[in-house]
């Protein structure tokens, strides 16, 4: 028999081209306050797709990525401000050096199953929080700033903006470029195999704790990447804003959980609506914080899989289908399109 | 080296308990190349806890475990698996949000370390053999009862073993699903792959197993053909509590 599979539609890969290609002109259709909003919303995109394939694909739900955004900001400070690095070349490094961090983190946190990994990594975070307070070299407790010396390497102010703001882009849509080839190839079906039964992964040939550390690396160095990019543009790190719990993983699991765990498109969806909940409600003050919190339990409890998992669900739809769906050539009967063919998880 | 008067596998002072439970108390049993073995046993004789211990799944507390010659005792049960022994589980555990499919390409890329395009023709043949083929695309999750234990054999398949360990496939089985079954599995045989079966319906596993071994208490209590093991005083004792000198 010949098997010929496919992976089901190709719309998804044109719309995402064309909207790479109308938001990298954004520099001439908005402002310098709409490219800090989109820069912005381009981070949380790709923090929440990372958040997603660390809990929704390998199932390491954890709370402590803001180890690795805070890592990454202050290895792009400490490069630029203590070896006169051009801040630019701290982005791949503060990438390096959080992978290389994620392995002792991991060996520490992946002792831990379930609520106590996810404290774990919580409480590893708050150790690098309190350890960069300590670095004296870089204003301790109180942070630093980048001077306009070392910003002057870059480039004049205008140029800069444009500059953050296509690196935001570049950088976003390659983690998400990333993700969706990570999870096409044998590696994804892997990582799907071991969140749906971890025991039945391991008989089948799956090194799960490899495949698990391997993809925590990968997320502590994209995270760290966006991490460094963030503070960039901010021009200012403090231990506090750095490892940021709220910030940094629980505004990107409040995303994650209203578009849709365990799905590609979940994040982006969630993303996009966050930004419209925080741009139409900030007038509200801390009213804001309570519609958020009413938002994140009525779409727990109306829609267990994220708003994106609504929409696939009642009407089939895809952006990046993974599945996939063997149309075989042979005398046998034909095979019958499947009720769901979109990978989910499972209940 | 390996050669084939070997035994493919072979336990040896086998020993583990679970607290006060004895589930295996010193077992030696080795399997030949080609051979079908019949594992019986009542109900929490230890029978799938060996299995765990031949896959790696359940470390035992002594004893060595030895396949193809090499000792596997310290290796876990993906490097097991890859080596090429794969078993079924006696309660399915499909991946159930991939497609019966993927589940299959998934045990073949992994299992069988082959490049993932180069398993889709063999997936497809092994669905087609265990009557999967209509449901290629289903979610595993989807499945009925029956279907999820036609997928555990085709999972294990996929992975190409030369050991395939069975965990009761057989039942709730109708009779004409068990005789389809049989055929399957008599094929399997004839094509050289070694199958150790565990199985309560035991006219299935008369009609494929050459030799047939009986545990109870952690020890093996009874061997020989299928027909020899029914009539052995012991057997008698342990599933009709008649004593053994009635």
């Amino acid at each position: 028999m010949t098997a010929r599979v496919t992976h089901g539609s190709r719309i998804g890969p044109i719309i995402a081209i064309a909207a790479l290609l109308a938001l990298a002109a954004a520099p001439w259709w908005t402002d310098r306050q709409g490219l800090r909003l989109l820069g912005e919303i381009y981070a949380y995109a790709a923090l929440a797709s990372l958040w997603n394939l660390l809990a929704g694909y390998a199932g390491l739900v954890t709370v402590g990525q803001q180890a690795f955004v805070g890592l990454g900001a202050y290895t792009l400070f400490g490069l630029a401000l203590l070896a006169g690095v051009n801040p630019l070349w701290g982005i791949p490094a503060a990438g390096l050096i959080a992978a290389i961090a994620a392995v002792p983190v991991a060996a520490l946190t992946f002792r831990l199953r379930g609520a106590y990994f996810a404290i774990g990594t919580w409480v590893v975070a708050e150790v690098f929080r309190l350890g960069a307070a300590q670095f004296s070299a870089l204003g301790g407790g109180s942070g630093t700033s980048l001077p306009a010396s070392v910003l002057a390497a870059i480039g004049n102010r205008a140029a800069r903006e444009q500059l953050f703001y296509w690196l935001a882009l570049a950088l976003a849509a390659a983690t998400i470029l990333a993700i969706l080839l990570l999870l096409r190839s044998r590696h994804g079906l892997a990582l799907a195999a071991i969140r749906d039964n971890e025991t039945a992964a391991r008989a089948n040939g799956i090194e799960v704790d490899r495949t698990r550390l391997a993809v925590f690396v990968i997320a502590a160095a994209g995270t760290a990447m966006i991490g460094a990019l963030i503070f960039l543009q901010k021009l200012r790190i403090s231990p506090d804003a750095a490892f940021s719990v709220n910030d940094w993983t629980a505004l990107v699991i409040f995303i994650a959980v209203i578009g849709g765990i365990g799905r590609v498109e979940g994040p982006l969806l969630g993303t996009a609506l966050f930004f419209l909940l925080r741009e139409s409600l900030s007038q509200l003050g801390s009213l804001y914080l309570l519609v958020l919190g009413a938002v994140a339990i009525a779409v727990m409890l109306l829609a267990p899989r994220g708003l994106w998992g609504l929409l696939a669900d009642r009407l089939g739809w895809q952006l990046f289908p993974l599945a996939r769906r063997l149309e075989p050539r042979s005398s046998a009967p034909p095979v019958p399109a499947a009720t769901t063919p979109a990978r989910e998880a499972s209940p | 080296m390996t050669s084939s008067a070997d035994p493919i596998l072979a336990l040896a002072g086998i020993r583990k308990r679970f607290g006060a439970v004895v589930v295996a108390d010193g077992i030696d049993l080795a399997v030949r190349h080609g051979e079908a073995l019949g594992i019986l046993g009542p109900n929490g004789a230890g029978k799938t806890t060996l299995f765990g211990m031949v896959t790696g799944n359940v470390r035992p507390d002594a004893g060595t475990v030895t396949f193809e010659s090499r000792d596997v005792t310290a290796l876990s049960p993906a490097r097991r698996c890859r080596l090429g022994m794969a078993r079924s589980f006696q309660v399915p555990q499909p991946f159930s949000g991939l497609t019966v499919f993927e589940n299959l390409v998934t045990a073949a890329a992994f299992g069988a370390g082959e490049h993932e395009s180069a398993t889709y023709d063999r997936c497809a043949e092994i669905l087609e053999r265990c009557g999967l083929l209509p449901l290629a695309n289903s979610r595993a999750g989807t499945l009925r009862l029956l279907d999820r234990k036609r997928l555990e054999l085709a999972r294990a398949l996929a992975t190409k073993p030369r050991l395939l360990l069975l965990d009761e496939v057989a039942g709730g089985l109708t009779e004409r699903e068990c005789e389809t079954l049989v055929t399957l599995i008599r094929d399997l045989r004839n094509t050289g792959m070694t199958v150790v079966w565990i199985e309560h319906v035991l006219h299935a596993l008369t009609a494929v197993a050459d030799r047939v071994v009986v545990l109870h208490g952690g020890r093996l209590i009874a061997e020989g053909t299928a027909t020899e093991v029914v009539r052995h005083p012991a057997v008698a004792e342990v599933y009709m509590g008649i004593p053994m000198d009635a």
